[in-house]
């Protein structure tokens, strides 16, 4: 009997995928379970096992082809005598397969893993449950059990790297994830050209979506236009650039508006020895503007929520803590001001320098660093004007403060010029929960907040 | 930049500058490894010379001392095939000066590589005063202040000392007490069957001490495959007085100048028992108090072991830490390869500790070893291999050994991949003949590359790829009926 072996469900929501290679040829026998092509989804790289033992008759899909689920792959003449007992006729999602525990990926090592995307534990391979009217599918968690076997990913977790050290160096070396690739030798060594071959094709082609880039910086020899020196980065800028690098994920868009400080800045040297006295420390522009961020983000509450893509939820957080990104030796620190709502400028003064001082000394402790829902990042020092913020995930908004500085303005009531203060703010902001009319509202509230205090009084 | 630079911040030549902190066999090849990579290096350590635990009490005198007592069995032995010796006598002071030589040399060695790498050797014991500042109290008096870029952590670990087993008693002893090799009681109480105390169990019983082996759990070596113990469980019951498994030590005191012990098991003859010395080896613990941990962020497991990531750095990213106090397996090899990793990750190399696989030995006669994946790991795991055995009374060198029925050499395979996972063996010379297995993990090596590489005859090592040859059931020297049966019911016949 002749089988069309057809593209089986490889996932939820997953209704294609890339060949990467073609494990069999005509004439080829196959046994059940043997990989017949290997293909790249989203999520994740999958060799399609074979669901019954025969002889390869036609293959009818090439590498680099994009194929639908349900798509003819291959037809398999069964072996003859061989009576059929793992034996799933192909493509049949509905008969129930004879063997459904897939080979179980290996228990993950306990501690942390980043890499799952997909949140543990997996759903027990089973055809998938139709009962109850469940409201939303759950999340994809690892390919679903495909009607015959499962795919396996490269490599299963928990198992060393089929590769030998040198190769493995040398993928650290150019910054390629060697648990990502590929491997072409016998029963899938991976060889320095397969790390290579991997390299060059993430960023190019299809075949590399979802893997992150390559690091344009990997492997690079700077050395040849000159002296160079490598140093190793410190946890704390290594921690800075991923979540950096996570940040691009929300599409953020930065709006810039001038705040007219003048009466502002009067008021704060007026009182900034009563602050001092009562144990406020140094009385900051940034003091003030914690004060008046924490009462805009009552108002605005958008601006203080987080988004929960894989729940389809946006969070809006009761409580309104501020972080503020502090320049120190080890790189960027960001501590968290506890409700900053709940606290005058005073209190907010005292505390934000004591944690400032921290930062520098290196005494934060992780907890003082989490929870924020809003970061302020202050430049002006360095006499930076406009700047566009990147946002500190998974916070939807962050304020950028620039210098001060004295310009003329028109006032239109006296006919002239006059000698203005203005404070160059920048907000970015998370698009997806966050339009731009919704954040001009936020930003021309703060602006509007430093330039008649008062407002504060009547509405924060 | 504090994580960053360490260059030009003070010493002469602007070379970063490292501090190791005890010169076991972590420290002291980070040590080695950072001056040859050019940093300014400075190995901190109480003893005259570098070597640890496992040059002056661990792993070289226990195996001199296993040396002789191989010899000693040996000359037994040769009975069988027409040798008789006269009881051989045993100068004991000798044996002990013997025994130190072997490590004043390794060591005294150490010390000139120390010199030759320009490596500066400072004798104290250290302690962190922050993540750039270690204060040494000097051995000679007095206290020294290192300013550092970097600090590796190597301090080690130490016997695990339990309250009711008399820890300060001059007849209890620990590892280091019994490795003193003071005298050689008529009976000895070996309390915990892991590998230390069969190690040491074995010497002493091979110099003519009566011998008792108390585990708690059901098997000697927790942890090893059942398969790999069994031959040397046998073995060792015809050798020592008595294996008690399942048993604990609920007390000891000294009576008589002797001990009196009392065990607690489900069914133990004569629990009070007699000996006249016992060795408490129950296991170790890492080296992390005193150490000034609490003036950095560096971060501790609940069992004490300093936490670090794949380039070996702890939660402070100017301090690093390797070997017995990184966690286990704490084994002089997985301590040195760490030691190295932290010296390339200081110098901005892209180096981690990724191993395939930790070669395990275990010493006693005959020897187990084993490497990768184990049969009980995969167990656990639930990940499926196929499982190749080649008992050794099918190999020629085994028999002209004499050593046929004790000997077993076990592949672990991946069927899909043919990859080899995990390689188990027991026998004479397993430790050596798991390197090439470990090679071949690590290579990613399949049961064909093990079974088409030319190996010498008539050797040992041939069980190998002998090994490799039952996974088609090909073997030329033996038919695996098992085996036979599995590939049968998968090929569906
Ligand atoms: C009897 C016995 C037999 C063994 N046999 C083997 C074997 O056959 N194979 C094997 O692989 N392993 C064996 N081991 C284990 C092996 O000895 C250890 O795994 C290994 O020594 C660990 O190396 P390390 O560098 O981490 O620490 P260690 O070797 O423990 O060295 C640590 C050093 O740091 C010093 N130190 C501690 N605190 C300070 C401080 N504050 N300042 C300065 N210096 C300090 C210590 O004095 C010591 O010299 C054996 C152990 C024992 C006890």
């Amino acid at each position: 009997m002749t089988i069309e072996f057809a593209l089986p469900e490889l996932g939820e929501g997953i209704e294609e995928a890339d060949v990467l290679r073609v494990l069999v040829s005509p004439g080829d026998s196959v046994e059940v379970e043997q990989g017949v092509i290997e293909v790249e989804t989203e999520k994740a790289t999958l060799e399609v096992p074979a669901p019954a033992a025969g002889r390869i008759g036609e293959v009818r899909v090439a590498s680099g082809e994009t194929i639908r689920v349900g798509q003819v792959i291959v037809t398999i003449d069964e072996a003859a005598g061989a009576a059929g007992e793992a034996r799933a006729p192909a493509a049949a999602p509905a008969s129930a397969p004879p063997e459904p525990a897939p080979p179980a990926p290996p228990e993950p090592e306990p501690g942390p893993s980043p890499a799952a995307a997909a949140p543990e534990p997996a759903p027990p391979a089973a055809p998938a449950p139709a009962d109850e009217a469940a409201p939303e599918p759950a999340p994809p968690a690892r390919p679903a059990p495909a009607p015959a076997s499962p795919a396996a990913p490269v490599h299963r977790e928990g198992e060393p790297v089929f590769a030998a050290p040198s190769v493995r160096t040398f993928a650290r070396e150019i910054g390629v994830d060697i648990r990502e690739v590929a491997g072409s030798g016998p029963g899938g060594r991976i060889s320095q050209d397969d790390v290579k071959r991997h390299a060059r094709s993430r960023p190019a082609g299809g075949l590399g979506r979802g893997a992150p880039a390559p690091d344009p910086g990997a492997g690079v020899d700077f050395a040849r236009w000159g002296e160079v020196e490598r140093l190793p980065m410190s946890r704390v800028r290594r921690t800075t650039a991923e979540t950096i690098s996570r940040s691009w994920q929300s599409p953020h868009v930065t709006l810039f508006q001038k705040a007219d400080v003048t009466e502002l800045e009067a008021l704060r040297r007026r009182y900034r020895e009563r602050v001092s006295r009562a144990g406020g420390g140094n009385l900051t522009m940034v003091a003030i503007l914690l004060s008046v961020c924490a009462s805009a983000l009552r108002q605005h509450p958008r601006l203080n929520a987080s988004v929960d893509a894989a729940a389809r939820q946006i969070v809006y957080k009761k409580h309104v803590h501020i972080g503020v990104a502090v320049d120190t030796d080890r790189g960027l620190l960001v501590p968290v001001l506890r409700d900053a709502d709940r606290k005058n400028v005073t209190e907010l003064s005292a505390e934000l320098g004591s944690l400032a001082v921290k930062a520098r000394e290196g005494k934060l402790g992780l907890e003082e660093m989490r929870g924020g829902s809003f970061t302020i990042s202050n430049l002006g020092g360095m006499g930076t004007g406009f700047f566009t913020p990147i946002l500190n995930p998974p916070e939807v908004g962050i304020l950028g403060v620039g210098r001060a500085l004295t310009e003329a303005v028109w006032d239109a009531e006296a006919g002239a010029f006059a000698p203005r203060l203005l404070l160059p703010l920048s907000l970015s902001f998370d698009h997806r929960i966050v339009d731009g009319a919704d954040g001009a509202r936020f930003l021309s509230w703060v602006v509007e907040a430093l330039e008649q205090p008062l407002l504060l009084a009547l509405e924060g | 930049m504090a994580a960053g630079a360490g260059t030009g911040s003070g010493s002469g030549d602007g070379a970063t500058r490292v501090v190791v902190i005890g010169a076991g066999p972590g420290g002291y090849p980070a040590a080695f490894h950072a001056a040859h990579l050019g940093m300014d290096v400075t190995l901190v350590d109480p003893e005259p010379n570098p070597g640890g635990v496992c040059l002056y009490r661990g792993c070289i005198p226990s195996k001199a001392l296993l040396h002789v007592a191989g010899l000693l069995r040996e000359t037994e032995a040769a009975a069988e095939w027409g040798l008789r010796f006269e009881r051989p006598e045993i100068d004991i002071d000798a044996v002990r000066e013997w025994k130190g030589r072997v490590v004043g040399k390794m060591t005294g060695g150490l010390g000139l590589l120390t010199r030759q790498r320009r490596v500066r050797y400072v004798q104290g014991r250290a302690r962190l005063a922050g993540p750039k500042m270690a204060v040494v109290e000097l051995s000679e008096g007095g206290d020294q202040t290192l300013n550092f870029d970097y600090a590796v952590l190597a301090t080690g670990s130490r016997p695990q000392a339990i309250p009711s087993l008399l820890p300060g008693s001059p007849l209890v002893m620990d590892s280091t007490d019994a490795l003193e090799l003071a005298s050689v009681p008529p009976t000895l109480l070996v309390v915990g069957g892991g590998y230390i105390g069969l190690e040491l169990g074995s010497v002493y019983a091979a110099l003519g001490s009566r011998v008792t082996v108390v585990e708690m759990t059901a098997g000697l070596l927790p942890g090893a495959d059942r398969d790999l113990v069994e031959p040397l469980q046998r073995r060792l019951e015809g050798e020592f007085e008595e294996i008690l498994l399942d048993t604990r030590v609920e007390s000891m005191r000294e009576h008589d100048g002797g001990l009196e012990v009392t065990l607690a098991a489900e069914a133990v003859e004569r629990p009070v028992r007699r000996f006249d010395r016992a060795l408490v080896s129950v296991g170790r613990r890492p080296n992390s108090e005193g150490l000034g941990l609490e003036s950095t962020r560096v971060g501790l497991t609940d069992r004490g072991f300093v936490e670090v990531d794949e380039q070996r750095r702890t939660a402070e990213p100017t301090v690093f830490a390797v070997g017995a106090l990184a966690g286990e397996p704490m084994l002089a090899h997985k301590a040195t390869h760490e030691g190295r990793v932290a010296a390339e990750a200081i110098a901005g190399r892209p180096a981690a500790f990724d191993p395939s696989a930790i070669p395990a030995v275990v010493f006693t006669d005959p020897e187990i070893a084993w490497t990768g994946l184990s049969e009980s790991q995969a167990r656990e795991r639930g990940i499926e291999v196929d499982v190749l055995r080649f008992p050794w009374a099918a190999s020629g060198r085994a028999t002209t050994l004499g050593r046929t029925n004790e000997g077993l050499t076990k592949l672990l395979v991946d069927a899909r991949s043919q990859r080899v996972l995990g390689v188990g063996i027991v026998g004479a010379d397993a430790g050596e003949l798991v390197a090439e297995a470990t090679l071949a993990i690590e290579m990613g090596a399949r049961v064909d590359d093990m079974r088409e590489t030319i190996h010498a005859h008539p050797t040992l090592s041939e069980t190998l790829m002998e090994a490799a040859d039952l996974f088609t059931n090909a073997s030329p020297h033996y038919v695996d009926r098992r085996r036979e049966r599995a590939l049968r019911s998968r090929a569906g016949l």
